[in-house]
């Protein structure tokens, strides 16, 4: 165990903890009540589903679950040991064991593809230039990139962009991945690309939590879909409970809605 | 009396030359130093504490504030007052150092609040500590973004070297008016130490420009490769 981790365990008696566990949750900001006492646990391997309409708290969750932003209450744990949101050396633990993927992608703007998948394994992980390029190099390969990798975002697509970012997350061995929204700020014909990469990581048996409106791939894939609206989970199961022709839930009037758009 | 050309020929040039040295090891060390005390400066000003913020603004704002003259004369006829002494070269260059200093950090400041929010978060998402991120991933796109601003300081701290003489550091200046003192010729020494100036400016642009070049990113403005 990494002795940076104020351990506090929560569950002696399961050998497997959950992957990341976020235990009511409650945030306020700017006066307003944004996440309202939320919990999660993803086990390993699982892919979860957060959807919802717009201002729901699906970002401002996502981004609590690896302290980008501090919760007033509740707590956030990883393999079963809570992170204290004040201990900067577990906090940048935690981000190196939780990988984020941007609607926006957020490259690195001054680097390559290959240095932007570099930079966090040679300055946060302390590899060499060499050893970190060539791990670089394997992540593009995976993601279908190698023959993009000394070119700058500007040069890249969107959806080429989008799957820099993911090997770049993948390039640090993260224990799971969180996804907002990573194909809403793509031309419709760049999403299948992304959606591809994301499809066989799931298969991989990659841990994820995804914010996403593409419902024939949640439907697909996900473990559990979560519906989150005003700052709450109100509905949670599998796409099939959730999503059955003859459910009267909001998750399936919601996305009724959102096909008809 | 020697014609003109002669005169240029003979007396001009080898004394220009001179303090053409002199001048050339002050702009040296003064732009180099300055632009990173800028950097330094800039990035303190926008990622420092409040209390450092407050510090650094205030020591901008009187190196903004208080002619280049009167600076070089504390630095130089003041401070022996309380027991310390320059040489001339020393106070000329370090005077030198503090103005462009406060200069570059205004246009270091500028480039570091352009660049993107998303751009920190996803260096922290990644692990990196504030520094690093500073470090790795803010400083280096917000000095491309300066590069062009800091470019017209050096030139302009080209041209206000010229007050070193004040301090009576022989340089091109003061070479120039000790020449023009002793002959009279004022027109053409000063005619003359003109062109070494905009010679200095030119060989300076094309430094900055291949700079710029070397540096440039697609993306990141103006020519890219
Ligand atoms: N820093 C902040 N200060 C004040 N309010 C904020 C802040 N960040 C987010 N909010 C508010 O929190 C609410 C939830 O935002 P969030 O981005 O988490 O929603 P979302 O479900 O991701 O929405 P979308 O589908 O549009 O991405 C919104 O009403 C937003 O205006
Ligand atoms: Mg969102």
């Amino acid at each position: 165990m990494r002795p940076e981790y104020r351990y506090a365990l929560m569950n002696t008696q399961t050998p497997h903890p959950p992957v990341l566990s976020m235990r009511n949750i409650s945030i306020t900001l700017g006066g307003r009540k944004i996440l309202n006492s939320v919990s999660l646990d993803v086990e390993r391997g699982e892919l979860k589903v957060l959807i919802g309409p717009s201002g729901g708290g699906k970002s401002t969750f996502l981004q609590c679950m690896n302290l980008l932003v501090t919760p007033d209450a509740g707590s956030v744990s990883i393999e079963g040991a809570s992170v204290n949101p004040h201990d900067k050396k577990a906090l940048c633990r935690l981000r190196q064991d939780v990988g984020m993927i941007f609607q926006d992608f957020n490259l690195f703007d001054h680097l390559t593809a290959v240095k932007n998948v570099a930079i966090a394994l040679r300055r946060v992980k302390g590899m060499s230039r060499e050893a970190a390029e060539e791990r670089a190099m394997h992540e593009l390969g995976r993601v279908g990139l190698t023959d993009k990798a000394d070119l700058y975002p500007a040069h890249l697509s969107g959806g080429q962009k989008q799957r820099v970012a993911i090997a770049r997350a993948l390039a640090m061995d993260p224990k799971v991945i969180l996804l907002d929204e990573p194909t809403s700020a793509l031309d419709p014909e760049l999403v299948g690309e992304v959606l591809a990469v994301i499809r066989d990581l799931a298969k991989s048996g990659m841990t994820m939590i995804m914010a996403t409106h593409q419902m024939d791939f949640a439907t697909a894939l996900a473990s559990e879909i979560l519906f989150m609206e005003q700052g709450n989970i109100i509905e949670r199961g599998t796409p099939g409970s959730l999503l059955a022709p003859d459910s009267a839930t909001r998750t399936r009037d919601f996305c009724t809605r959102l096909a008809d758009m | 009396m020697l014609s003109t050309m002669d005169f240029f020929w003979e007396r001009i040039v080898p004394n220009l030359d001179k303090g053409l040295w002199l001048t050339v090891q002050i702009i040296a060390p003064s732009a180099i130093i300055g632009f990173l005390l800028g950097v330094f400066i800039g990035t303190l000003r926008v990622f420092g504490s409040p209390k450092i913020r407050k510090v650094m603004d205030v020591y901008t704002a009187i190196i903004r504030g208080v002619p280049l003259v009167v600076q070089l004369f504390i630095l130089y006829f003041g401070l022996p007052s309380i027991g310390i002494y320059f040489q001339p070269y020393t106070a000329a260059v370090l005077g030198f150092i503090l103005c462009s200093g406060a200069y570059h950090s205004e246009y270091i400041r500028g480039a570091l609040l352009s660049i993107k929010q998303g751009q920190l978060k996803a260096a922290y998402a990644l692990g990196f500590t504030r520094v690093q991120t500073i470090l790795w991933i803010v400083v280096p796109q917000a000095v491309r973004r300066a590069l062009p601003g800091c470019g017209n300081e050096i030139i302009y701290l080209i041209k206000y070297s010229s007050l070193a003489y004040i301090v009576t550091c022989m340089e091109l200046t003061g070479k120039a008016k000790a020449l023009a003192a002793q002959t009279f010729r004022f027109t053409e020494v000063f005619f003359a130490v003109g062109l070494y100036y905009l010679f200095l400016t030119t060989v300076a642009t094309w430094l900055l420009a291949w700079l710029e070049r070397r540096l440039s990113i697609p993306g990141f403005g103006g020519k890219s490769r």
